[in-house]
């Protein structure tokens, strides 16, 4: 306190001079940034509404994690190890930077907490913070201008290079902290020369070496560059504060509310409006994202905090293959459209729709949703729920690709997209030779069984994946399970109908699923198909458990119902391929891994992209009908990914990720080098049959016969 | 511009397998599910787009039972202005030339610059929208795929022919046209733009309010009837594939290399 005071004291006549200008200044920075927070709430408080003030604590957790804790931000390691050292050295400068700023006002000031021996702690670290963030700037101009990261690069069809940009707020940081360093030193060399206690300058930082420097120079010239580096540093401060709403760098301010308010519910999606009724929707007018205000506050404040890092996009499979979609662009231009439709002078332009302008139409329809972009995305940008309402309002509109519609109208009349007869659904059990070993029931008022098998349209009518159903169905009746399928009442889950924005439709196929499962009088759901489990498991409401049958698998395994016998041909290399939909969207990473490994002589790999950085396979559902603009095949790509980490079948767990991956293979040219496998075929394929007790007896009275000759 | 379109609706051939009854009367109707016939849906969309240009208004019209209601609000859930319902007991089972004289009947109560019908009705003959032009005494231009509008009372309208090529004829309103598909873009209607058009009435107009004579519809009326429906006998030189997708797909190739078709 001591020598806080006294280096106070020196301080004083410094900064008397100044202190008109210094208070100015902070009159004016403080009111320019207010002006500029309140002209970019307002399209906020035009926006939609969106609920997101809930379960406090959960939200606190997530603040914890992803923002204080950085959690996202290793998974990049050169960016992410550099923005955690920023990151820790500006929240442990922000109450320097403060206490700063009042003590140009107020040359006393210390604050509280931080005199005596805690405040030489603090500001040891905070020389060091200083430094540290300084260098991190050196080394990221230096990274931007020489290494220059492919994911930074601007496409043209984007717009202009953000280099200049981004350089220009780095420059402007490492200013800041050399104003504060140069702020600090002055004081330390001043102390040196008058004597006074020793004010610590932490060894080798930056404000130890410039007082290393300075410590030779007059009083006055230190008074002079003293009132120099407050200035410069209240200067920058200002205006790095003014400046940061108008581009990248916005996510200083709104990252803590951006993770806050974040979705907490994986999987799901969000309602069409928040606050109206399924039964209400009838009467809105308009529906889904037409406009820019038919964003929702939150979403607003995504494209505000978006920090251009290129991750989403590095990460995303339609931007890999040529699609037109670039997650990162989607926020980049919404941001550019806000900022241009609500300027800081003069009224707010007219709304203009965003598709057809903005965005086009191939851009909204090419995500997946596979939701590799929000996996990543050290911010919790959110992109499904985005692209969902943009397509809500092109369904609304009617602004949908022919190659779709004709799948959608099968939906509406056949509750399949293929447009077959309901009859028809229940025929993968009918099969002959299935039909011996195993008898499916088909669930009604007078059949009942515990458990539901959800099978869902692509399974029950594609030759290919009738095969996937029944060696579920072949699992099922090994663990002993009672189950049946609806048949011709199972309609189609809708997964894919409610992602690309058709939500009437959807909410029809869901009541009517609904109503079939509750009159089955099943206690368990069981599907093999990822797409069916998330909508039963989020998309639907008050439905018995539901498990994929991976799950289902994996648990017999653990507790010995389901045992393998060893692969006939052991010199096959398996990988297994993540479908989105199970892992990312509902974490199952490390069943169907426990699965392959509890096979004797199963070797296995993992791909350079696996588990929540799984790559998409091309999407399920309505993607497969729709024709996509696109350089090549994602699920090309993903084969490709097989193949370089030296595996020859790849397993699945999902009839999409199969059509795509089989298909992918011939594009590629691997048919005969390369084969995929679902997980409950391959399981199903090496279940060890124990020989059952009335086998046993037939075996043991069939000895005799040989033996006696009878 | 005042346009009528007239729209059917018909067992949808992607919806549906269509298979006959066992006495070869009809096919087999139990459990087909019905739609809008896809070219009128076009006929629809180009209406819409003309009059969004310049100005009026769409009606659709149907003959059939009250279940056809339900296409007509699908084409008013697109955006036609006005559905109407054309049905009367005395409809029923009349021919080509039956159906275009109740049309007729209707265009001649209001005042129409434009009728469109679709090219041909998935189980039709495309024979209605030529008589009925015949009946009005209105000029008549088949497969169009391409319609603009100059001088205000004329029309400049395209149809393909060979090669790809299309060929450009001039027409005077009002008259009628067969739109062929591809001509647009139908834009796409879901459950919840057919329920916001549920409350919109529909008028019927019958026999009476139409002033059709009794004599010139229904199975009585009928100059072409339907006397049977068969399965072609398999003719010498037809093999049919009976393996699975991939065995038939790998001998098609082989026939094809076979035969020369592949080169």
């Amino acid at each position: 306190m001591v020598e806080a005071v006294q280096a106070s004291m020196q301080l004083a006549p410094w900064l008397a001079q100044g202190q008109t200008v210094f208070v100015a200044i902070h009159i004016l920075g403080v009111a320019c940034f207010a002006y500029i927070v309140a002209k970019r709430l307002v399209p906020m408080v035009r926006a939609e509404r969106d609920f997101r003030f809930d379960h406090p604590f959960a939200r606190l957790g997530k603040v914890l994690k992803f923002w204080l804790g950085q959690w996202k931000h290793p998974r990049y390691k050169t960016a992410g190890v550099m923005h955690i050292l920023i990151f820790a050295g500006f929240i442990l400068l922000a109450m320097r930077a403060f206490a700063v700023l009042i003590v140009g006002v107020s040359p006393g000031f210390v604050m509280p907490g931080l005199g005596g021996g805690t405040g030489h702690i603090y500001e040891i670290l905070t020389d060091y913070a200083a430094t540290v963030v300084f260098l991190c700037m050196i080394f990221a101009i230096v990274r931007r201008l020489v290494f220059k990261p492919a994911r930074y690069e601007v496409p043209a069809k984007f717009g202009k290079a953000h280099k200049a940009d981004a350089i220009f707020l780095l420059v402007l940081i490492a200013v800041l902290m050399l104003a504060d360093s140069l702020f600090e030193a002055t004081k330390a060399a001043a102390q040196v020369q008058t004597d006074q206690a020793i004010h610590f300058a932490a060894a080798f930082s930056l404000p130890w070496l410039l007082k290393v420097i300075l410590v030779s120079a007059s009083l006055a010239t230190l008074g002079k560059l003293c009132f120099a580096g407050y200035l410069a540093h209240e200067v920058t401060f200002y205006f790095l504060l003014c400046y940061r709403p108008f581009g990248i760098q916005f996510h200083v301010e709104t990252s803590l509310f951006n993770v806050y308010f974040s979705k907490l519910n994986r999987g799901t999606l969000k309602p069409v409006k928040w606050g109206v009724s399924d039964e209400q929707l009838a009467q809105v007018k308009s529906i889904g994202v037409k406009t820019f205000e038919d964003f929702t506050w939150k979403h607003m404040l995504d494209f505000y905090s978006c920090a251009d890092c290129g991750r989403c996009s590095d990460n995303c499979p339609a931007n890999a293959a040529g699609r037109p979609l670039s997650p990162r662009f989607l926020t980049i231009k919404a941001r550019d459209y806000a900022f241009q439709r609500y300027p800081m002078f003069g009224k707010a332009g007219n709304g203009t729709p965003l598709i057809g302008k903005l965005y086009s139409a191939d851009e909204i329809w090419s995500c997946t949703t596979c939701g590799a972009c929000e996996e990543e995305c050290p911010l919790l940008v959110e992109y499904i729920d985005k692209i969902v309402d943009l397509r809500r309002g092109m369904i609304d509109d009617g602004n949908v690709p022919q190659s779709l519609q004709k799948p959608l109208k099968a939906l509406e009349s056949r509750g399949n997209p293929y447009g077959k007869m309901e009859k028809k659904k229940g025929d993968w059990a009918r099969n002959e030779e299935f039909q011996q070993l195993c008898h499916i029931k088909t669930l009604d008022k007078k059949n009942g069984a515990d458990t539901l098998y959800f099978v869902d349209s692509i399974t029950a009518f594609d030759d290919r994946m009738q095969s996937i159903a029944r060696a579920t169905a072949k699992i099922l009746d090994h663990v002993g399970e009672n189950f049946g399928i609806l048949g011709a009442a199972e309609k189609d889950s809708g997964h894919e109908v409610r992602r690309f924005g058709e939500e009437t439709l959807f909410m029809a196929l869901r009541d009517h699923n609904i109503e079939a499962i509750k009159s089955s009088g099943v206690k368990k759901i069981v599907t093999a198909d990822p797409h069916a489990y998330n909508a039963l498991k989020h998309d639907y409401k008050d439905l018995p458990p539901v498990k994929h049958i991976s799950q289902v698998i994996a648990r017999g395994v653990e507790s010995g119902a389901i045992k393998f016998d060893p692969l006939e041909n052991s010199d096959n290399v398996y990988t297994y391929h993540d479908p989105c939909y199970l892992g990312r969207h509902n974490q199952v990473y490390d069943d169907p891994r426990a699965v392959l490994d509890a096979i004797p002589g199963l070797k296995r790999v993992e791909m350079r992209r696996s588990r929540d950085r799984s790559f998409c396979c091309g999407g399920g559902g309505l993607m497969l009908f729709y024709e996509p603009k696109e350089e090549q095949r994602i699920g090309v790509m993903r084969v490709q990914m097989a193949a370089e980490a030296g595996a020859n079948v790849i397993v699945t767990a999902c009839p999409f990720c199969m059509v795509n991956i089989e298909d992918a293979i011939k594009v590629a040219g691997l048919e005969g080098k390369m084969t995929a496998v679902d997980l409950a075929e391959l399981a199903e394929q090496q279940l060890a049959r124990e020989v059952t007790p009335a086998g046993v007896e037939e075996i043991s009275e069939l000895q005799p016969v040989g033996t006696t000759g009878r | 511009m005042e346009i009528l379109v007239c729209v059917r609706s018909v067992p949808d051939t992607s919806d549906n397998e269509i298979a006959l009854n066992g006495n070869g009367t009809d096919i087999q109707r139990d459990e087909l599910v019905y739609s809008v016939n896809e070219p009128d849906n076009y006929a629809v969309e180009e209406a819409l787009q003309i009059v969004a240009k310049l100005g009026g208004s769409v009606t659709v019209a149907t003959v059939g039972t009250d279940e056809d209601e339900e296409v007509l609000r699908r084409e008013m859930a697109m955006g036609a202005d006005h559905g109407v319902l054309l049905a009367d007991q005395a409809f029923a089972n009349s021919d080509g030339r039956g159906i275009a004289a109740i049309l007729k009947s209707f265009v001649k109560k209001g005042h129409y610059d434009l009728v469109l019908t679709g090219v041909q009705a998935e189980d039709g003959a495309a024979q209605v929208g030529g008589m009925l032009a015949a009946m009005l005494d209105y000029p008549f231009a088949s497969l169009v795929n391409s319609i603009e509008v100059f001088d205000g009372s004329k029309l400049k309208v395209s149809r393909e022919i060979e090669g790809g090529n299309k060929e450009i004829s001039e027409i005077d309103l009002p008259c009628v046209l067969s739109i062929q598909t591809g001509i647009n873009e139908p834009r796409y209607v879901g459950m919840r733009g057919i329920r916001a058009v549920a409350s919109v009435p529909v008028p019927t107009y019958g026999l009476a309010e139409l002033g059709v004579e009794r004599e010139s519809v229904g199975p009585a009326a009928a100059k072409v009837k339907r006397v049977d429906y068969f399965v072609p006998t398999m003719g010498n030189g037809a093999e049919m594939l009976s393996g699975s997708r991939e065995e038939n797909a790998e001998r098609v190739l082989e026939l094809l290399a076979a035969k020369g078709g592949l080169k």
